[in-house]
């Protein structure tokens, strides 16, 4: 199940584990990214929690957890190589992955219509 | 960040940014291009290895003339307003300067040439209203203040710059660092120095506004000439240790802990021919003499996580009382590393000290460093 947040990112739900990205048009308003910082392997964050950061050259932004879970694995290879997210935000730019508490809550986020209608 | 676009003002190349695909933004009161499909990053390493053009139309562009017709007295009047020399400046040269307060403070930098009958003065965009009203209240006695609305301002800069403004203008490859020209280029009479903000050799071109916009298409035309937006033009800046203004330099800080001591000269100092006589001097030229409290300084992130403007400084990693402050901050393309400029209490800011940022609540170890970060490649011989 493929879904989207209002605050542009993606997640991938597969079983009770969302693996979460940022979507192409996100990662195209950042623009190069130098510099992300994951959150650590075990973190519990609630909907709407600040989970990651990523910075350009020009500005620092967030990064919210997608619904309330805890991270189960992180993406290293995207702080080794900030530019993957630009490269490629929706396969190989992952952010993290997150054990979901309640995985119908994801029900209620945007398909990708929706999401497609919110960016224009 | 969010003023209507109608209340913005638009420069004279608004439409050829937008044809470039540019990413229009609020800047100090006008819709401004942060940067075009390159990216930041791109452009940033484009202008140093080749050549970068940006609209800098939004800057305040102002003619100082003596009444009396004698330009000593127009610089006489001038020196009451800021501490640089500007009686010994040669025709035709231009000169960095400082608008001080009466708490020797940093009210606006900006630049002076002397064109032989008439200071030609360039200040920065959100304070120009000011300045003009301050110049105007100062000089009005002894000189007439003309804003000069209808210019616009382009800025060639990197190592291309050169040889692709002398295709239209040969007589700029003859320029070294901080000469002023009347150069005739592309049908426009433009006043031309040579002169920049990103550490590399360049121009920056003052032109009628009816005539910007082909000047700007007709560089533009040239191989390795690329518009190159505000974002990238901030980061250039910053690697070659340079001020924003409202960022590292308000009416808070002093020209000696701003670490410009270089930009006032002997002659403005004690015991010099024209010492003094400018707001704030008594101030300045204290500290030019004892030093100050705290000062600007480089710091080199010892991570990758850039340090951005507003982030705390400390000795270590628990005390409580910060040291200092950053001032610009980000990533830097050409040394890539983050760099920062920060004003550190004067205890810790020998090359080489240790200190750690607080950035989102951790402390980052960074590091003081001499300033520019970058080998700064003025045309000065």
């Amino acid at each position: 199940m493929l879904k989207f947040t209002e605050d542009h990112e993606w997640l991938q739900v597969e079983g009770d584990v969302a693996t979460v990205g940022i979507t192409e048009h996100a990662a195209g308003e950042l623009g190069d990214l130098v510099f992300v910082e994951l959150p650590d392997v075990g973190a519990k964050f609630d909907m709407g929690d600040v989970a990651a950061t990523v910075e350009s050259v020009k500005a620092a932004s967030e990064i919210y957890a997608p619904l309330k879970g805890e991270i189960v694995e992180i993406n290293e290879a995207i702080t080794n190589d900030p530019a993957i997210v630009n490269t490629n935000p929706a396969d190989d730019g992952w952010f993290f992955k997150m054990k979901l508490d309640d995985v119908s809550a994801a029900e209620a986020l945007l398909d990708e219509t929706a999401y497609g209608e919110l960016i224009g | 960040m969010t003023a209507a676009p109608n209340d913005l003002k638009r420069t004279p190349l608004f439409d050829l940014h937008t044809a470039l695909g540019g990413k229009m933004v609020p800047f100090a009161g006008y819709e401004m291009p942060v940067q075009y499909a390159p990216g930041v990053l791109r452009e940033h390493i484009h202008t140093r290895k080749h050549a970068g053009l940006f609209d800098v139309s939004h800057m305040g562009q102002i003619i100082v003339r003596a009444r009396s017709g004698d330009q000593a007295d127009a610089a006489r009047a001038l020196e009451t307003l800021v501490p640089v020399d500007v009686q010994g400046l040669a025709k035709n040269r231009q000169r960095y300067a400082l608008f001080t307060n009466r708490h020797g403070g940093i009210q606006d930098d900006l630049m002076i040439a002397d064109r032989g009958d008439h200071f030609f003065l360039v200040v920065n965009a959100a304070c120009k209203d000011i300045d003009l009203s301050h110049l105007k209240s100062h000089l009005d006695e002894t000189c007439i203040i003309e804003p000069l609305p209808d210019r616009a301002l382009l800025a060639l800069q990197g190592p291309q710059a050169e040889t692709a403004l002398a295709q239209y203008a040969p007589d700029c490859a003859a320029m070294r660092f901080m000469d002023v020209a009347n150069l005739h280029i592309n049908g426009a009479d433009c006043i031309v120095s040579r002169s920049g903000y990103t550490g590399e050799d360049g121009y920056e071109i003052s032109i009628p506004s009816a005539d910007a916009a082909a000047l700007a298409q007709a560089l533009l035309d040239i191989e390795g000439v690329e518009a190159i937006g505000l974002g990238a033009r901030d980061s250039l800046r910053l690697e070659a240790g340079l001020c924003l203004y409202g960022s590292d330099l308000d009416e808070t800080t002093t020209p000696v802990e701003a670490a410009l001591e270089w930009a006032i000269q002997k002659t403005r100092r004690r015991n010099g021919a024209t010492q003094g006589g400018f707001p704030g001097a008594e101030i300045i030229l204290d500290e030019l003499e004892n030093g100050a409290t705290r000062r600007r300084v480089g710091l080199k992130p010892e991570g990758r996580a850039p340090v951005r403007s507003g982030a705390e400084l400390f000795t270590d990693e628990q005390s409580e009382n910060a040291i200092g402050i950053v001032t610009s901050g980000g990533f830097g393309p050409t040394v890539e590393h983050p760099v920062s400029m920060a004003y550190v209490a004067i205890e810790h800011v020998s090359p080489g000290t240790q200190i750690f940022a607080d950035v989102r609540g951790k402390r980052l170890p960074v590091v003081v460093t001499k300033l520019p970060f970058i080998t700064q490649n003025y045309k000065r011989k």
